[in-house]
């Protein structure tokens, strides 16, 4: 097979996958109860592929990528507070402000080590927080964001109390932007993505714009951040400080790691494991459970994420494993 | 005026020791440890415990504080460190921010998620206030200035042992370049050991300091790491020096911007790192020829 055959065939979609998404879409109809969870995993899921787009296929390390989603929460919120109620613009809205912010900050990352970019992805969502925090006469303070009363979807189905309605216009925002994401990345504009995060040094010898190419992956999750933050603000009818919380960041790292770090579905596949562990986890111990998602993480990366997603690898030798994001 | 470049400057020297280890760490391994500040917590609340339930004196509490965190800090390093420095960034992240996490939650189980309060001696308690009442009015909180001496004393200490002895000059081979290092016959690993334990010992012991200034509570890893990076970040990691101006620079500017425009918070010195980092990638304080 050459590797024109191999491409196409791995941009062409599995047979499973209908399945998948025909299964979540059921969900919400066949248990009413769980709807509201299927809902915040898919806006999650949705979240994760974004910083996918950002670690996964360019390897920039980023700890500070719920700036997007926070800030796409407060502008969707702030436009159907006081603009009008209608969800899609309201999801236009903020997925546009947060590409903006994406642009902006795209500057910052083009530089620098891992660590230069680990603190400038850091400190934005920390501005942030803290312009959120003192803002208080536009933005609720500390107190959050409330009173956002939303309008039904397309004019016809109102939010109900279940989240059944919310759980479905997620799902739709992410089948739709996940498919679109993966288009992407399987062209072969995404082709030349990969091969800078394997060699920068090498992809502009062969004429890559390696700048160009940062700029725009992470202007384009941004905005998938700021639509999963938007989904977020809509469907809970509150936007919080803690949107833009460092643990909001780290959570969405692990579910990507969970999931594994450069396949889209990585992103979704880790957000419904973290989110089914949390329940469990936070269910029996409410308070502690950060210390066994701490524990999970350490001993995660101590036996190898590898391992995690590609069981067969516990019966090789240990020598032939090969770390996922380089 | 000189007031609030006193406390800036004891601040900024708090956090220097806060940082240090960190900065070397760093330097020396090309590891991100956001675990940092978990030490620092440990050396806080030892010392905390010990006066509290013990009754131990102040004093006799900082050296214990040091002690205890740096064992802690080596038999880290021997167990779990040592895999990690052959990993990629993301793994490194992973795993130090999983540690800070399990400290947090561990601290809050054992101690309890309020506020410690610490009871200084009394010598440390009062203020002695200079040229009153001019421009140049400046007081100076007696615990500020023990902190500053004591700060000061371990900078020149940690000077002079980077820049006189074997070990330091050692440590700056290992740290420039570390391969070439341990062709030379340095045991780049023994070095890299130690340092780890004097870096987490020299947290704990600035932890135990600030537990008055900074206040100390369970989530103090998470809330302080930002700063400690800030310092490796804006300071580089190739020498002690850049560092030392980071942590001043930012201990000044925080301590200002929140007397002087306290609507704005932190925002002022986020942003100034920002810029910073924007402006020199690599640091502000770098030495040309390291690697």
């Amino acid at each position: 097979m050459d590797a024109r055959q191999q491409l196409l065939s791995n941009a062409r979609m599995g047979r499973w996958e209908p399945l998948l998404w025909l299964l979540a879409f059921v969900l919400p109809w066949a248990m009413p109860g769980h709807a509201l969870i299927v809902n915040e995993v898919a806006i999650v899921a949705l979240f994760a592929v974004s910083l996918d787009l950002v670690l996964g296929y360019t390897g920039i390390v980023s700890l500070g990528h719920a700036a997007f989603l926070g800030f796409g929460a407060y502008a969707a919120a702030l436009f159907a507070k006081h603009v009008m109620p209608d969800p899609l613009m309201g999801l236009l809205f903020g997925t546009l402000c947060a590409m903006l912010l994406g642009a902006a900050c795209s500057l910052t990352i083009l530089r620098g080590t891992d660590l230069t970019r680990l603190m400038v992805t850091l400190g934005m969502a920390l501005i942030l927080m803290e312009l959120a925090n003192k803002l208080d006469w536009l933005t609720g303070g500390s107190d959050g964001l409330q009173g956002v009363m939303m309008g039904p979807v397309l004019g016809h189905f109102e939010f109900d109390l279940y989240g059944q309605t919310a759980a479905w216009y997620s799902l739709t925002v992410l089948l739709l932007l996940f498919a679109l994401a993966r288009r992407w990345v399987r062209s072969p504009w995404g082709a030349t993505l990969m091969a800078v995060r394997d060699n920068p040094l090498r992809a502009m010898a062969i004429g890559i714009p390696v700048h160009n190419r940062l700029a725009v992956v992470y202007t384009v999750a941004a905005a998938l951040a700021g639509a999963a933050g938007a989904l977020m603000a809509q469907t809970t009818g509150f936007a919080s400080l803690d949107v833009f919380a460092l643990e909001r960041s780290a959570d969405v790292m692990l579910m990507l790691v969970i999931g594994g770090v450069g396949w889209l579905y990585g992103g979704v596949v880790g957000a419904v494991v973290f989110k089914l562990m949390h329940d469990v986890i936070s269910g029996i111990t409410p308070q502690y459970w950060t210390f066994w998602i701490g524990l999970f993480l350490v001993v995660l990366v101590m036996v190898g994420r590898e391992r995690l997603i590609r069981p067969w690898l516990w019966f090789g030798r240990a020598g032939d494993q090969k770390g996922g994001a380089q | 005026m000189l007031t609030l470049l006193f406390d800036g400057i004891a601040y900024g020297m708090l956090l220097f020791i806060l940082a240090v280890g960190l900065s070397v760490t760093m330097g020396l391994m090309n590891f991100i440890n956001l675990a940092h500040g978990a030490f620092a917590m440990v050396g806080g609340y030892l010392t905390v415990v010990l006066m509290q339930r013990f009754e131990v004196p102040f004093l006799l509490c900082l050296p214990i504080a040091f002690a205890g965190t740096a064992l802690l800090g080596a038999l880290l390093e021997r167990t779990l460190y040592r895999h990690m420095y052959r990993k990629p960034h993301l793994d490194q992240v992973l795993f130090s921010i999983g540690l800070a996490f399990m400290s947090v939650a561990s601290v809050d189980y054992f101690m309890g998620s309020q506020q410690q309060i610490m009871q200084l001696p009394d010598w440390l308690r009062g203020r002695t206030e200079l040229w009153d009442g001019s421009v140049f009015a400046l007081g100076m909180g007696h615990y500020r200035l023990f902190i500053i001496a004591v700060c000061a004393a371990l900078t020149v200490g940690l000077q002079y042992v980077l820049g006189k002895t074997r070990f330091g000059s050692r440590l700056r081979a290992s740290v420039d370049d570390a391969r070439v290092a341990a062709g030379l016959g340095i045991r780049v690993n023994l070095i890299f050991a130690a340092t780890f334990a004097v870096g987490s010992g020299l947290a704990g012991l600035g932890g135990a300091l600030g537990a008055e200034v900074l206040g100390l509570d369970p989530t103090f890893p998470l809330k302080f790491m930002v700063y400690f990076l800030i310092v490796v970040a804006v300071g580089g990691t190739s020498s002690i020096t850049g560092p030392l101006w980071a942590a001043l620079l930012l201990g000044v500017a925080d301590v200002a911007g929140k007397y002087y425009m306290p609507k704005l918070g932190s925002f002022i010195v986020y942003s100034l790192m920002i810029a910073i980092l924007i402006w020199r990638p690599q640091g502000l304080f770098v030495r040309k020829g390291g690697r």
